[in-house]
């Protein structure tokens, strides 16, 4: 749909964007207060980010951010491919609109919700088998199972407008289904499972509720300390620790993005091929 | 040979298996012991809740259930008038976000395709960044000295400093700011399918912009409505960040009522009841959710 786009839908978009944007730019600029008074301007300064590099706590608690999101992110898209390939491969099989259904619903429920549930879950497993203990365990584990439903729904989409005729000829010159899906189909959609290892990575670093609940005793992610120093006011070091997350966090997304879109134009170009 | 033909009527499982029994086990299962635990009763232990199934013994199986948990639901208006108000809270917000939303999702969509791919990452940005960091950066622009009421102050609008910290209007500010990419993207996403040529034709039959707007575009955008509607509303009936730092202690949300039980009263038991009675009442538009984006996938 294209078309002329009148000059009021323009003033609501740039609006729109604009309330999204200004709050985390403003929150930005403050880091590089010199003053301690969060309100008032005091200069130029990199004074809380050196301070943030001799705090303990948060690096310890970035460092175990790290370590979950890297194990998060690399099994939910091992999971998560799985899941849409089974998804869009099979159209029918016992189980299928369970799958679908356990894919769609961590999307909309509540994290709080998914949290006290896992949590009790991770709870009674103590009790029968003695494991897992509350930790980086449990925090990987419950990250894995939303981040799976994220992954599942990117892969599913890239791979239902993947290209079968390469695939239909490897197997036409003797490949077995796997290899002629790992030779041809894997290698064209790599690009979507590297934007969505990215993905899932930014969501587990950045989440905050499902962690609280099934984390244990002493082992607090980046979130839940931020949040710790959040609940008692705005401070400049939260600033300056906030605006690296944002741009970290920031970069592997535009990462993703040009991932996806060439994965995209070599889709594009494929098909072109094909016809000539 | 029998190999073969067994892997090949049975070797999808191998794919299909381990997401479906991972899901199943640990985001499925969990609402089962949810349950249970909803049944039992608090007692002074680790963990803190009494055992439902007990083997006496002479070896009989004893179940003692405890539907006191959920009369107590009932009991308390305190867990009645979190719910009212959560749904009151996200129902408007969502309103506040379709409003906005779908003018932006219209522009964009409007647009060349080169810059429809920039617009989408801007939106897109946003929508990955941490919930509990951009809350926080929405507490700067709003709190008594923030940037919104120094640039009132200036323009000379008004005289003393808004307070909208730790107010309705703060939280309502909040879940608007945090949830808008949300509704923005699925709305896009069936406005970017709309075929032109309808409303060609609309316009060629003599009918005004606006009634090809309402006649044609609206009802066929209007699945994507419904499921950006619902991915606004669902999660945030649930929301525990936003009403915890930037509501006051009017804004009793159910997602803080949960977290307080929880943490707070370390009442597993009613906790895990309020978090069954807040699911029962999600069944509903999750299941339109689920109508609307499955519709969304297939197109």
């Amino acid at each position: 749909m294209r078309g002329r786009v009148s000059p009021l839908l323009i003033s609501i978009l740039c609006l729109g964007i604009a309330i999204l944007y200004v709050p985390i730019l403003v929150l930005i600029a403050y880091s590089f207060n010199a003053s301690s008074l969060v309100s008032v301007w005091g200069g130029f300064s990199t004074t809380w980010y050196t301070q943030l590099m001799h705090n303990d706590q948060v690096l310890d608690a970035a460092w175990l951010s790290l370590k979950i999101g890297v194990v998060v992110s690399t099994g939910s898209v091992l999971l998560g491919t799985l899941a849409a390939i089974s998804l869009v491969r099979f159209k029918v099989f016992r189980g299928r609109l369970l799958l679908t259904g356990m894919v769609n619903a961590p999307l909309v429920m509540p994290e709080i919700i998914t949290g006290i549930t896992q949590l009790l879950l991770f709870i009674s497993m103590l009790q029968v088998f003695g494991w897992p203990h509350r930790g980086f365990t449990t925090i990987v584990i419950a990250h894995i199972a939303f981040c799976t439903a994220y992954v599942t729904i990117t892969v599913q989409s890239r791979l239902q407008t993947a290209d079968r005729s390469l695939e239909e000829a490897a197997m036409d010159l003797g490949s077995g289904p796997v290899r002629a899906f790992l030779d041809t189909t894997l290698p064209g959609i790599a690009p979507a499972l590297a934007s969505s290892w990215l993905l899932a990575l930014t969501l587990s670093l950045d989440d905050l509720v499902i962690s609280s609940f099934v984390s244990g005793p002493g082992a607090g992610t980046l979130p839940m300390v931020i949040f710790s120093k959040v609940k008692l006011g705005v401070t400049p070091d939260v600033n300056a620790l906030a605006s690296l997350i944002i741009c970290a966090v920031g970069l592997c997304v535009i990462l993703a993005g040009v991932l996806m879109r060439r994965s995209e134009r070599r889709r594009l170009a494929d098909t072109q091929l094909a016809q000539t | 040979m029998n190999a073969t033909r067994w892997l090949r009527r049975h070797g999808k499982w191998f794919i299909i298996a381990p997401p479906l029994g991972y899901l199943f086990v640990f985001f499925l299962i969990p609402f089962a012991f949810a349950l249970k635990i909803s049944l039992a009763d608090t007692a002074l232990r680790v963990p803190p809740f009494t055992d439902i199934l007990s083997v006496s013994p002479d070896a009989h199986l004893h179940i003692a259930l405890n539907l006191g948990n959920f009369k107590y639901l009932f009991a308390d208006e305190v867990y009645g008038l979190s719910y009212l108000y959560s749904l009151k809270t996200a129902f408007f917000s969502t309103l506040v976000c379709l409003a906005l939303g779908y003018p932006m999702a219209y522009a964009i969509a409007r647009t060349s395709k080169s810059t429809q791919s920039i617009l989408l990452l801007v939106i897109i940005l946003p929508f990955w960044t941490s919930f509990l960091l951009r809350v926080y950066a929405l507490e700067g622009i709003i709190r008594e000295n923030g940037l919104l009421n120094e640039t009132l102050l200036w323009l000379g609008l008004i005289h003393q400093p808004l307070q909208i910290m730790r107010t309705t209007a703060a939280v309502y500010l909040g879940i608007i700011y945090s949830y808008l990419p949300f509704m923005i993207l699925p709305l896009f996403a069936t406005l970017e399918k709309l075929d032109h040529t309808l409303l060609e034709a609309a316009a060629d039959l003599g009918s005004p912009p606006w009634r090809a707007f309402l006649d044609v575009t609206l009802p066929l955008s209007m699945p994507g409505v419904i499921a950006g509607s619902m991915l606004v509303f669902i999660p945030a009936i649930g929301e525990f960040v936003i009403p915890t730092l930037l509501g006051g202690p009017d804004n009793l949300m159910i997602g803080r009522v949960l977290w307080d039980e929880f943490f707070g009263n370390r009442d597993w038991p009613v906790a895990s009841a309020v978090a069954i009675a807040f699911l029962v009442l999600l069944v509903a538009p999750i299941a339109i959710y689920q109508h609307y984006s499955s519709k969304q996938m297939e197109a």
